[in-house]
Parts: structure tokens; C-alpha cells; sequence
């Protein structure tokens, strides 16, 4: 009886010895060096995941800064200077300056400027209402309202306001990972520079009809009547496909050109009362804070 | 009786409009004509503001291969060159005519008379079917010209006419069978013609017994033309299934029915072609069913393109109170129309209405893997896959799943008990693997 317990236990344990020579000498043949600093990188990431950098996740971003000669085109959005600034100390490189920016919805376009025509019950999906039609309202450029951007934020960064049936951004929580401007099937969020108080100066509009049927669809619609074109003195307005745009990184905030625009359709976000002498058309532009 | 073997579904025919004769709509005071009535690239416009244009007369021409000129429906003054909102529901370019007399283009021969002799020879009649806008009628609207030409290499031996309308509601196509069935059956000797084929099949489902007898009956004065009823089931009218059941082939995933010898042309086509080559006149007219339950005076009319919706409407007795939906084309495939100001395209085959009550989506629940899709889709797909892929955006898995081999044709949508909109994504997900693909291609 014991001699057969002492077989088995000796046996086996030959076995796994042997087998355990082999496999040390299969992990020393097919060894994969791996850079320990990419180790390092990815610890100072913030492993959100969210491939705002345009990799797959952060252990990916990490490979391509180690590998990288220098860290032009790479950026961390949601980390910002600060990661890569300690990233850049790791690896013994510059960081460049990468000005931050925020998302910003361009179309203002609530119930109460651009009326609904019809009544969409299909799948509350902006991306299937958008192949079907041009929308609950007349302007087939404008927000769909069915929060394909607000799914897509893995930030709690936007959320859909349920009265204006358009989505709300929060600039603190923005980590600008371009999340929503890829979900959008109208490409109605920007990525623009972030300024000095969460201030914003932008045309809300996407509209690129003629001046009639924009008007039509909305009454806050761009009618690319180049008004605010010719007031600007730094050249930050262009006007292509009958929509004006402004460059944020032109744009002075003189403001001129929200009391020029005769539809009100340039917002200007967090900025500060005007003066008394500048009559105020301006008031209602701030709808979409 | 025939009919394909996999998948398909019976919906409730509601053919209310079957005993109705063609009756000839009014012209309207206004039509506006899209120049994208057809699948393929747009007409490029040739009037201008202000010129006055006949019944007839070419008013868009084709660009590119795959495209189709646009004829003037009426005759009168161009209003106005600009966007309208059409049954695609975006605005696309479409001509403004202010309505003046009916005068035709001196060419069209106007009389009744049926011309059996068939003068032109093959190379003339693609020539006059592409001058006469002549496009698939089943709904598809591909230019006609494009599928008569054969390429180098390849042979049609066999010519399917597609007198199915297997789509509730319609009867558009069974009333032409039943009053214009020597027309039709000429056209179909047209197209034998340019094709170069000396047997053509007329499959029609059963539940037309009168339009087979009636075909029946003329085809025997017509060479090489036989007409075969098959067993009623949703989608028959689709050009895979009906080749399927009428010749027992199948056309490979991603292929063409001309690579396994055959071409499919629908009754209404047939017609139009007849029309084109015979009367010389091109392709302005077409018949319209317009039908639902609540309807006062449903019925099928000639229509001329770019009539609005409105105008049929009132034809039909109004519009009933309680209309929840304005749907164009059959209730399975056909879309919803934003506005009864859409204008009808040569891709009209019905307009139904529906009362609120029927129009309305049941609540989306989920998926409890009964399966039911699959065994109803007729391409052997996997519809509550496909769904999910797309839903989460696995597009590139979707491709794997065949998704664009998919037809649309919603019968997974309507079989799905939880109510679940297999379709809608579907759509997107098909929509979505193509334009990757031409990506794809565009960056090589």
C-alpha cells in the first residue's frame, strides 16, 4: 500500500520537474523584451480608456510615446499638459505645448427657434433618424436631440437637456476626448481652443442651406449674410458653404460680431454683461450656457 | 406551384384596391420634378427659369453610365429650379413647372393603336431606353439601359418579368397585367429583343388568379413567353427569390442575377419600355396606387412625376382624420413621408395611408432568442446578430455576417415578436460596411 503512495509521489514529482525544466528553457528562448518605461508611462496615464490620443486605450499610447522621437502629434487630451509634462520627465523628452480645448455644440437650434414639422417614433437613434431623414424639424443639419453624443461620453461630460432637447456640455468635466464629435452623424461638436474663463465666442449654427430656408427652419440659423465677416478687423471669420466660422485661435473676443449678426446665431458663452452704451441685441444669444 | 425555399413571411394582403380600373389623375396646376429620380448619379439640368417646356421633353440628362434622363411631365413654364423634399426625405434639386395646356412633344405617337412589329434593333432599343429615362418601376429604380446591356463575356439566357407584388396593398402592377397585359407582354418581347434571349418567364403569385388567366391567354400569341403562377409568400417580388423560384438558381453573395445567365425586368418596366419604344414616348407617367383602410375612394392612377402626394390624396377622397403615417411604396419597404407635398418619382409604385392606431410602433423588448428572424430571412442571415453588431458598432464583424447581402426587405422586423427594430439597425450597419468599403478604396 505505502509503496505505491511512495511510486506516485515520486513519479509525479520527476514529472513536474522535468516539465519544469523544459518550460524554463521555452520561456528563456521565446522571451519578449519589453521597454520598462512603458510600464512607467502607463502609470501617469488616466487610464480612462477613452482613445481621445487616437489609440486604442492608454497602454497603446504608452507604446507609441516610448517608441515616438518626440511627441509632436501625440497628446493626451483628457491628461492634458501635466501628464505629459510628467510622461515627457520619464522618458527624458520635451513635452510640447498643446493648448487644451473643450467641446462645443454647433447648432442652437431649441424648439422654440426651429419649430418640429414632424413626429419621429422610430429607434431613438441620431444615427438611424439621420439615414431616414432630415429630422423632426426642417433643418437637415441641425441636432436630431436623440443622444448618440451622450451615450458616447464616458465622462458624464454631456447630457441631453430634456427642454431644449439639445445636449449640454460641462466644460470642468470636458477632458475633449472627441468621443461626441465622432458620434455625431451630423458633426455638430467642435473641439475648439478653451479660453480664459470658459469663455466661448462660436457660430451655433451648422446650416449650410441658402439664407431663405435657413431662416425658415430656424430662426437662429446662419444665413451666411457675411455681416459679421466684414466687422471683424483680425480676419478669425470665414464663410464657406453659406456658414460663417469663427477661428478661435484668431478671435479676440472684441465681440463685435455677435451685435452685428442679425439672427443671433453667434453665442457667446461666460462672458462678462456689456457695457450700457452697447445697446444690448445680444441679450438672448446666451440660451445654451 | 413554385416559390422560393428559404425564409419569407405572410403578411395580411389587404389588396383593397384590385377591382379598381386605372384611372387617369388630373393634372395639377404645379409639379416639381427631382432630378434624382433613379439610382445612380443625378441628371444634370438643362432648362433654365423662365423656358417653356412640352409633355416629354428632356428636361435633365443622364451623367455618367448609371443614370437616367428626366423628361418634363407637363407642359407650361419653369417656375423655378430649386430643392424639394422628396420620398428619400432630404431636399434634393428638382425642376418648378407652372402647368400651361398639355401639350406633348410632336414625336410621341398619342394614339390607342398597339404596335406589335417591333422595328428597332437590339443596340436601338437600349439607345431609346436610355433616352426615354427608362427605370426599374418595382421601386428600385435602376436604370433599365445599364441592366440591357450585356457585358463582353457574359450571356442572358433567360428573361424573368416580375409581375409578383408580393407588398400588401399594392395593385399597381396587377392592374397593367390586367388592362395593358398586350403591352406588356410586347414589352417583354422588346426586352427578349435587346437582350438577345428567346425565352422569357412572367411569374405572377397566386393570389392574382384573374391577371394569370389574362396573361395566359395573350402569351400564347407571343413566341418563347410563358407565364408562371407561384405560391404566395413575402418577398417573392425580390429579383433573387423570384429567380430562385422560377428557375431554381441562386445568385451568389455580391453578384449579379446576368452571372448566372439572367436578367429581371419588372411588368411596369415591361410597360414602359413598350411605351418608349413603340410610342416613342418616354417615361413621365406611371401608375399609382393609392390605398389604406380608412380611405373613402382608394384606387390606381396614371400619374405624371412631380405631382404631389396631396393631389392623389384628394383624388382618394382626402385625407381620413385620424392618418398617423403617409407611406410610399408597400407597407414592408416603403418609407414614411415627412409631408404630403413630396412629389411622386418615376420609383412610386403606391401611397398608402395609415390610421394612427396601425402606424404606431409596439414598445421594443428584448431579445429572448426565439430565432423567428432567422428562420424568416430569405438570405439565410442572421438578423438578431446583425442588429446587436451594429448597435455596438462591430461593423467590421457585420461585413463577416454578410449584412450587405442584406435586401431590406423587413421581414425579420415584421416576424420579431418582441417588436424589436432588426431593420433599423440593419440598415445602418449595411449603409455604414459599404461606405467603409468605398473608403477602403478610395485610400488605395
Amino acid at each position: 500500500m505505502s509503496s505505491t503512495i511512495i511510486i506516485t509521489v515520486v513519479s509525479l514529482s520527476l514529472l513536474s520537474l522535468f516539465s519544469a525544466v523544459i518550460l524554463y528553457f521555452i520561456a528563456q528562448k521565446f522571451k519578449v523584451f519589453e521597454d520598462p518605461r512603458i510600464d512607467e508611462v502607463q502609470a501617469v496615464l488616466p487610464a480612462a480608456n477613452c482613445g481621445g490620443c487616437g489609440f486604442a486605450g492608454c497602454r497603446n499610447f504608452a507604446e507609441a510615446l516610448v517608441k515616438a522621437e518626440t511627441f509632436e502629434g501625440l497628446n493626451c487630451p483628457v491628461g492634458g499638459a501635466e501628464v505629459m509634462g510628467q510622461a515627457a520627465k520619464i522618458l527624458g523628452k520635451e513635452a510640447l505645448a498643446v493648448e487644451p480645448t473643450v467641446a462645443v455644440l454647433l447648432c442652437n437650434g431649441t424648439p422654440e427657434f426651429r419649430p418640429h414639422t414632424t413626429k419621429y417614433d422610430g429607434v431613438p437613434d441620431c444615427r438611424i433618424a439621420h439615414s431616414l431623414y432630415l429630422g423632426e424639424t426642417d433643418c437637415s443639419f441641425g441636432c436630431m436631440g436623440y443622444g448618440d453624443c451622450e451615450r458616447a461620453c464616458t465622462f458624464d461630460a454631456l447630457h441631453m437637456d430634456p427642454v431644449t432637447g439639445l445636449p449640454v456640455i460641462i466644460d470642468d468635466k470636458c477632458t475633449s476626448c472627441g468621443a461626441c464629435v465622432k458620434a455625431c452623424p451630423r458633426h455638430l461638436i467642435e473641439l475648439r481652443k478653451r479660453a480664459r474663463k470658459e469663455r466661448k465666442l462660436y457660430v451655433a449654427c451648422s446650416n449650410c442651406d441658402k439664407g431663405g430656408p435657413a431662416r425658415r427652419a430656424c430662426k437662429v440659423a446662419c444665413i451666411a449674410c457675411s455681416k459679421c465677416f466684414k466687422v471683424c478687423e483680425f480676419d478669425a471669420i470665414t464663410i464657406e458653404n453659406n456658414l460663417a466660422y469663427i477661428d478661435a485661435t484668431k478671435c479676440t473676443f472684441c465681440r463685435k460680431c455677435v451685435i452685428e449678426c442679425p439672427t443671433n446665431s453667434i453665442l457667446e458663452i461666460n462672458f462678462p454683461p456689456r457695457k450700457p452704451k452697447a445697446e444690448a441685441p445680444a441679450e438672448n444669444a446666451t440660451v445654451n450656457p | 406551384m413554385k416559390t422560393f425555399p428559404t425564409g419569407g413571411v405572410h403578411p395580411p394582403e389587404n389588396k383593397l384596391t384590385s377591382n379598381c380600373p386605372i384611372q387617369v389623375l388630373p393634372i395639377p396646376q404645379s409639379v416639381a420634378i427631382p432630378v434624382s429620380q433613379h439610382i445612380g448619379s443625378p441628371a444634370n439640368i438643362i432648362v433654365n427659369k423662365g423656358d417653356s417646356v412640352k409633355t416629354g421633353q428632356v428636361i435633365a440628362e443622364s451623367k455618367g453610365f448609371v443614370s437616367a434622363c428626366i423628361h418634363s411631365s407637363v407642359s407650361g413654364k419653369v417656375n423655378k429650379i430649386d430643392t424639394v423634399i422628396d420620398s428619400t426625405g432630404y431636399r434634393q434639386t428638382a425642376v418648378f413647372i407652372d402647368v400651361e395646356g398639355d401639350e406633348w412633344v410632336d414625336t410621341i405617337d398619342r394614339t390607342d393603336e398597339i404596335v406589335t412589329e417591333i422595328k428597332l434593333s437590339s443596340e436601338e432599343i437600349i439607345k431609346r431606353c436610355l433616352q426615354s429615362g427608362i427605370v426599374g418601376m418595382g421601386g428600385a429604380t435602376f436604370p433599365s439601359h445599364v441592366k440591357l446591356t450585356v457585358p463582353a463575356g457574359k450571356k442572358c439566357e433567360v428573361l424573368i418579368i416580375n409581375g409578383v407584388e408580393c407588398e400588401p396593398y399594392l395593385t399597381s402592377d396587377h392592374r397593367l397585367m390586367l388592362e395593358r397585359g398586350e403591352e406588356v407582354l410586347i414589352g417583354a418581347s422588346i426586352l427578349m429583343k435587346a437582350l438577345n434571349v428567346n425565352k422569357a418567364m412572367i411569374g405572377i403569385e397566386n393570389n392574382k388568379r384573374d391577371a394569370i388567366g389574362h396573361m395566359t391567354k395573350l402569351a400564347t400569341a407571343f413566341k418563347g413567353i410563358t407565364v408562371h403562377p407561384l405560391k404566395v409568400k413575402y418577398p417573392q417580388g425580390a429579383e433573387k427569390q423570384l429567380i430562385k423560384a422560377l428557375i431554381n438558381r441562386e445568385v451568389p453573395s455580391g453578384r449579379l442575377p446576368l452571372d448566372i445567365n439572367t436578367v429581371v425586368h419588372n411588368v411596369g418596366t415591361a410597360f414602359a419600355v413598350y411605351e418608349a419604344v413603340q410610342k416613342n414616348k418616354p417615361l413621365f407617367e406611371r401608375v399609382v396606387t393609392i390605398t389604406g383602410k380608412t380611405v373613402s375612394k382608394p384606387g390606381n392612377y396614371f400619374v405624371r412625376t412631380g405631382t404631389p402626394v396631396s393631389k392623389l390624396i384628394e383624388a382618394a377622397g382626402g385625407m381620413p382624420e385620424d392618418t398617423g403615417k403617409i407611406v410610399s411604396g408597400g407597407p414592408m419597404m416603403g418609407k414614411a413621408l415627412s409631408s404630403a407635398d413630396v412629389p411622386v418619382v418615376k420609383g412610386t409604385s403606391g401611397i398608402i395611408l395609415f390610421p394612427r392606431s396601425e402606424s404606431e410602433r409596439t414598445e421594443s423588448k428584448p431579445c429572448i432568442r426565439c430565432a423567428k428572424c432567422v428562420s424568416a430571412c430569405a438570405l439565410n442571415l442572421e438578423p438578431y446578430l446583425l442588429m446587436t453588431l451594429s448597435e455596438k458598432g462591430l461593423f467590421e464583424r457585420a461585413e463577416k455576417e454578410r449584412i450587405t447581402d442584406c435586401m431590406e426587405c423587413g421581414s425579420c422586423s415584421f416576424t420579431c415578436p418582441a417588436g424589436r427594430p432588426l431593420l433599423d439597425y440593419i440598415r445602418l450597419g449595411k449603409s455604414t460596411v459599404i461606405r467603409m468599403a468605398r473608403e477602403k478604396v478610395v485610400k488605395k
